[in-house]
């Protein structure tokens, strides 16, 4: 069973259409590489995955199960809106750390916030509390040693690189354990320099199964790291493939094009 | 009249001064906090309800505000008066709220949309994103402006003897009227630029404890 369908997915802002009836789907562990110019509709993609923005139509399907459908699409509550966004998580472009927190706080505190919930819901006592608290602070810990922090925990956003807030990011984002991660160009906003960092902690991430979906101008690290490369242009999937396809042998003049150009901006 | 005879008569003043000073603040920093969610409301009526009412509270004199709020039911409806101090303490507070609302709105409307964004996609609700994530993003913004409305506040507290209240302006205006010296009008302004020099430290203070992190 695919671990994500999504059908037919549009959108439109102020009458121009964004998304022109988005298909996919992808498998469990699997990299899906999303490239295509900016104005393609990549980010609006992730953004309706993400619920940030309602879809006008089409259906989301995660694990069998149906998480967005605009046929039967009711006033849903903020409780199941919450629940449905949680199967995703995000890194932004620009990371939007917390910047009041510390590292590790950064990490914690939605999941604490959840598990809060949950054990208010089931009466929990204090002695589970205890426990459920300190195990979420063990897995923020494990996150960060994951993406190479762990030193760093008690800094604040303020004081870490570019690349090393992207890092903490990504912790942030699996520290909910989110069926599908989603990446939104997450070296676009950093020095050159420190791109190399983040993009090893996702590969990092595809070798313990990750299910991710990365949006990039990272054209190489498409090409080696991801098992479905997705050309999008004007809202549009215009090309779909595995990367040697995709980049070897382009179909589409439009992507043809494209790659040239991404070629010469080297 | 000696030197601390005016002290100790001036203190009496003072205290009424402080009492208006504190009990304002108390009712108008949560007021503001409630105006301004109205003014930033998505229900279009609300909004302008709202910004109309800061319009017309930031448009006209606070003394006007305060005469109107005293003589106004009487002359009105021939109802019986609300006591001076509390005429005075609605005013001040309808007002200072008012002032306050705008300020954090711009402090809130300055929070950027990406950190409501992180808090959704992490499964937060509306209610923690506002009071774990963005209350205190604004606080650190907005604590320069809201130093520069209450060190204010000191001094319009000095409006309250328009209908007669005997803060420190009027405490010293008494005595001028009474014994016919003139100095405790100049000495009042010690009481004022003492209490505004201890905010002035306070707001200091407050702003480097919530300088430990940019943005």
């Amino acid at each position: 069973m695919s671990v994500l369908e999504v059908c037919n997915i549009r959108k439109s802002f102020g009458g121009e259409e964004v998304l022109k009836g988005i298909s996919f789907s992808m498998e469990r562990g699997e990299v899906v590489a999303i490239i295509g110019s900016s104005g393609s509709g990549k980010t609006t993609l992730l953004r309706c995955l993400n619920f940030l923005v309602e879809p006008d139509q089409g259906s989301i399907v995660v694990n069998g199960e149906t998480v967005y459908d605009s046929e039967t699409v009711t006033n849903r509550s903020e409780k199941e809106l919450r629940a449905k966004r949680l199967h995703f998580g995000m890194v932004f472009q620009s990371f939007h750390l917390f910047p009041q927190y510390n590292v590790l706080r950064n990490i914690t505190l939605a999941a604490e916030l959840r598990e809060q919930e949950l054990l208010k819901e089931r009466k929990a006592s204090k002695e589970e509390k205890k426990k459920v608290m300190a195990q979420v602070t063990e897995t923020a810990k494990q996150l960060l040693s994951q993406v190479g922090l762990l030193e760093k925990q008690n800094a604040y956003p303020c004081e870490l690189s570019g690349g090393q807030q992207q890092r903490v990011a990504i912790a942030r984002a699996l520290a909910l354990n989110p069926d599908i991660l989603c990446f939104d160009e997450p070296t676009s906003a950093l020095d050159p320099a420190l791109t190399g960092e983040v993009l090893r902690v996702i590969r990092g991430l595809k070798s313990s199964d990750r299910t991710m979906i990365v949006v990039t101008h990272e054209m190489e690290f498409a090409r080696k790291v991801a098992d479905k490369v997705i050309y999008m242009a004007d809202g549009v999937i215009e090309e779909m493939g595995e990367p040697e396809q995709v980049f070897g042998t382009p179909k589409s003049e439009k992507l043809r094009k494209f790659l040239e150009n991404a070629k010469e901006g080297l | 009249m000696s030197f601390i005879d005016v002290t100790m008569q001036l203190l009496d003043g003072f205290k009424v001064t402080m009492l208006i000073f504190f009990l304002t603040l108390v009712g108008a920093i949560p007021l503001g906090l409630i105006i301004s969610f109205g003014s930033m409301s998505k229900l279009k009526p609300l909004r302008w309800l709202t910004r109309t009412v800061v319009w017309i509270i930031r448009g006209t004199p606070l003394m006007l505000q305060i005469i109107i709020i005293f003589y106004g039911p009487g002359l009105i409806f021939g109802a019986a008066p609300l006591p001076r101090l509390s005429s005075v303490l609605v005013a001040f507070i309808v007002n200072y709220a008012a002032y306050f609302s705008e300020i954090y709105r711009g402090g809130i409307e300055s929070i950027p949309v990406g950190q409501y964004e992180a808090g959704q996609v992490l499964g937060m609700t509306k209610t923690q994103i506002f009071f774990k994530i963005v209350l205190f993003q604004v606080i650190k913004r907005i604590v320069p402006p809201m130093g520069n409305e209450i060190i204010t506040l000191v001094k319009d507290t000095s409006l309250a003897r328009v209908v007669a209240v005997v803060e420190l302006a009027k405490a010293a205006q008494d005595i001028v009227g009474l014994k016919g010296i003139i100095w405790p009008t100049f000495y009042i302004g010690a009481f004022y630029l003492l209490v505004s020099g201890a905010l002035t430290l306070l707001f200091a203070r407050i702003e480097k404890k919530l300088d430990y992190y940019k943005g």
